[in-house]
């Protein structure tokens, strides 16, 4: 499907998203209470099945934070994108790994480097970092004395 | 008596007799064919972390063979190694496994660091936060190669100059 | 959850492989617990080569933050420039000449060729087999020798810029790779003839290591670890970038899913690259080898993603940029991250030694998971 049919087909589906103009492929942004109804929809949905999730990026925009999935279908070879709004001081999404299994580590590094909590993640513990360092390393306010040498 | 290395800066006058180690010509004569086999047949440790490893691994290989010069046996464990080929980024993660493995290898032992990366942090000096900036800051190094990643022939060069400093007993 | 090394209550035993270990292609700490012999769980712990480098580069130029990504894949050096390069094209809208285009695939397929003799000769070694690892390093420096008349480097070769390449060919070049495609074709015989009829060899391979299509889809797997399930994934094909879709090449798959299969699809990938160049060699245009572009790149506020493929699967740059001149957030999407969240699943049941062989065919390369 190219981009208008996609965006009429997701615009049937509820939870309701809205979208953002002028960017290469479909954008979807959805809430973060609705977001694993959406992902199931778009996992299982005829027509649609985004079956692989390739890309899982945190964005740490200094009053908000976003998170943005990148999906693709094997099947129709169709490309969308979906942003999650969060709130910067209680970051919280519902996990997304019991449907796209890659999610587990993409998910784990998004907790690791932002502090992103996935509600009922199977095994949600830092990943790059040692257990015991302390503070979000890519937030923007993240300073660091001690290691971080400023050009 | 301890063997303290003299540095020939302080002494002004060329001809001036320096103290070495005691024991008279028997034992220094033995020292000197000790430091010789010893610096011929340093067994490197198997220890890569980045990019400079594919160019160690490409030193050992058919072209740049370096056990001509009796680096002959790569060894996996630190107990049998004698030098340690620190090739690769150093982080804070894996600083105390360094640590640990310089502490098992047996005395005497040495250390290469190897690329601009474990020499002082390399291309990832500024604005990290998990990079030990030069491994020099974990383990005491004896030479330093420079380069990202240096050829095969200049860690062949950092190679001899380590035999060198064997054989001149200060290490 | 954190696994303790020892033994769990149940009298299983839990080891560490650890991050110092010749087989593990690099510093990857695997925690593995096994009830005999048998695998029952494989527990990756990453970061111990975790360099910050999406931090890094949101302080560093649009022009220099592309040699940064050669250290993270350092087999497929050129492939992950050229990845960042077309991003930062894309961004600012720049047309880059044919000449470039071509040379920039030629460098591609020379890297992929280099980056799959190196795993030949690694696999090999890990399985047993110590010779092919000098074959294999012996065929890796004569393209060494051609990168570095022309790019002046030998294993991070930072030779892409937004526009177009560095320099101009070496004169001697298309004599050079000629030359080689002369001498390859017969060493990849001789790799079969060596390793691949092998009694030994097959039966460490064959049926060890199942990965099926559903799981490779769903474990977000890339490049030939997911075509030797099946999957066809090649960005080559599907969004073909430069001069990709006018070349005559197939992609490999095979159906079998254990480790013989993907071994067997990064051989054919051998021969196909070595076709893709014999293609390109005779043609390369004249003309300019780099658009003009101003010095100091902006790019504008928005969002661009490309990918590519390297010689370990899609590698896609996500560049958020807000107008200024260096990266508001960069994410790199790395092959080996996914690739290595199926080991797992891979290596339940299976003994050590079998893990050996499945981390070889998946082709690790593990600053490239930590970045």
């Amino acid at each position: 499907m190219n981009k208008e049919e996609l965006k009429l087909r997701l615009e049937e589906l509820s939870p309701p998203a809205s979208f953002e103009e002028g960017a290469e492929w479909t954008t979807a942004i959805v809430d973060p209470a609705g977001w694993e109804g959406f992902a199931r929809h778009l996992r299982s949905d005829a027509g649609l099945e985004f079956d692989y999730l390739f890309c899982v990026t945190a964005v740490d925009w200094r009053t908000y934070m976003t998170m943005v999935y990148h999906l693709t279908s094997t099947i129709h070879r169709h490309i969308m994108v979906v942003k999650v709004k969060l709130d910067r001081d209680r970051p919280e999404i519902p996990t997304v790994s019991h449907i796209w299994r890659t999610a587990e580590f993409h998910e784990r590094e998004a907790f690791d480097l932002f502090g992103v909590v996935f509600s009922e993640h199977p095994d949600l513990r830092r990943l790059f970092m040692t257990d015991e360092w302390k503070g979000w390393p890519l937030r923007k306010d993240y300073e660091d004395p001690v290691n971080m040498i400023k050009l | 008596m301890d063997v303290v290395p003299q540095n020939i800066a302080d002494k002004p006058f060329p001809g001036e007799v320096h103290p070495t180690a005691g024991g008279g010509i028997l034992v220094t004569k033995l020292d000197e064919v000790i430091n010789w086999a010893r610096s011929n047949s340093l067994w490197p440790l198997v220890f890569g972390t980045s990019c400079c490893a594919i160019e160690m691994m490409s030193t050992a290989a058919a072209k740049y063979d370096w056990s001509r010069f009796g680096f002959e046996v790569a060894r996996a464990t630190p107990r049998q190694a004698d030098v340690i080929i620190i090739a690769g980024t150093i982080v804070n993660k894996m600083a105390p496994v360094l640590k640990r493995l310089y502490d098992q290898m047996a005395d005497p032992k040495y250390v290469i660091a190897m690329g601009a990366c474990a020499t002082s942090g390399g291309p990832f000096f500024y604005n990290t936060y998990s990079v030990v900036k030069g491994a020099d800051h974990v383990i005491p190094v004896d030479v330093y190669v420079a380069g990202c990643p240096p050829r095969p022939e200049a860690l062949l060069h950092a190679l001899i100059a380590l035999q060198k400093k064997i054989r001149g007993g200060v290490s | 959850m954190i696994q303790e090394v020892g033994t769990t209550e149940q009298g299983e035993l839990v080891i560490n492989l650890g991050p110092q270990h010749p087989s593990t292609h690099g510093v990857l700490h695997l925690v593995i617990t096994l009830s005999g012999e048998t695998i029952k769980k494989v527990e990756p712990h990453l970061g111990y080569i975790h360099r910050s480098i999406e931090k890094m580069c949101e302080s560093l130029s649009y022009r220099q933050f592309i040699y940064v990504t050669s250290r993270m894949d350092y087999l497929s050096s050129h492939i992950n420039n050229h990845g960042c390069a077309l991003c930062v094209e894309k961004g600012m809208q720049i047309e880059v000449p044919a000449r470039a285009k071509v040379i920039r695939v030629l460098m591609d397929e020379l890297t992929r060729l280099a980056s799959h003799q190196l795993w030949w000769g690694a696999m090999a070694m890990d399985v047993g087999a110590l010779t092919p690892f000098f074959h294999a390093f012996r065929e890796r420096e004569a393209i060494n020798d051609i990168m570095e008349e022309t790019c002046g480097a030998r294993l991070t070769m930072n030779y892409m810029v937004p526009g177009g390449v560095m320099a101009d060919l070496h004169p001697d070049f298309p004599k050079k790779v000629k030359e080689f495609i002369r001498f390859f074709r017969t060493k990849i015989d001789e790799y079969d003839e060596l390793v691949t009829g092998n009694v030994i060899f097959k039966s460490r391979m064959e049926g060890i290591g199942y990965l099926s299509a559903e799981s490779a889809v769903s474990f977000g797997c890339t490049g030939p670890t997911a075509r030797g399930s099946g999957v066809s994934c090649d960005i080559r094909k599907l969004y073909p970038y430069e001069v990709y879709g006018q070349l005559q090449f197939e992609e490999v798959t095979a159906t079998g899913g254990d480790c013989f299969a993907r071994y067997m699809v990064r051989m054919q990938e051998m021969r196909q690259s070595l076709s893709i160049i014999e293609q390109l060699i005779d043609n390369i245009p004249e003309g300019e080898f780099q658009a003009k572009t101003k010095a100091v790149l902006k790019l504008p506020k928005g969002e661009f993603y490309s990918r590519v493929e390297t010689a370990r699967g899609e590698f896609g740059v996500y560049i958020i940029s807000e107008g200024g001149t260096t990266p508001y957030r960069i994410k790199f999407r790395s092959p080996g991250f996914s690739n290595l969240s199926a080991l797992d699943h891979m290596a339940r049941g299976y003994k050590i030694g079998d893990l050996v062989a499945i981390m070889g065919t998946l082709d690790l390369v593990i600053p490239d998971i930590d970045r």
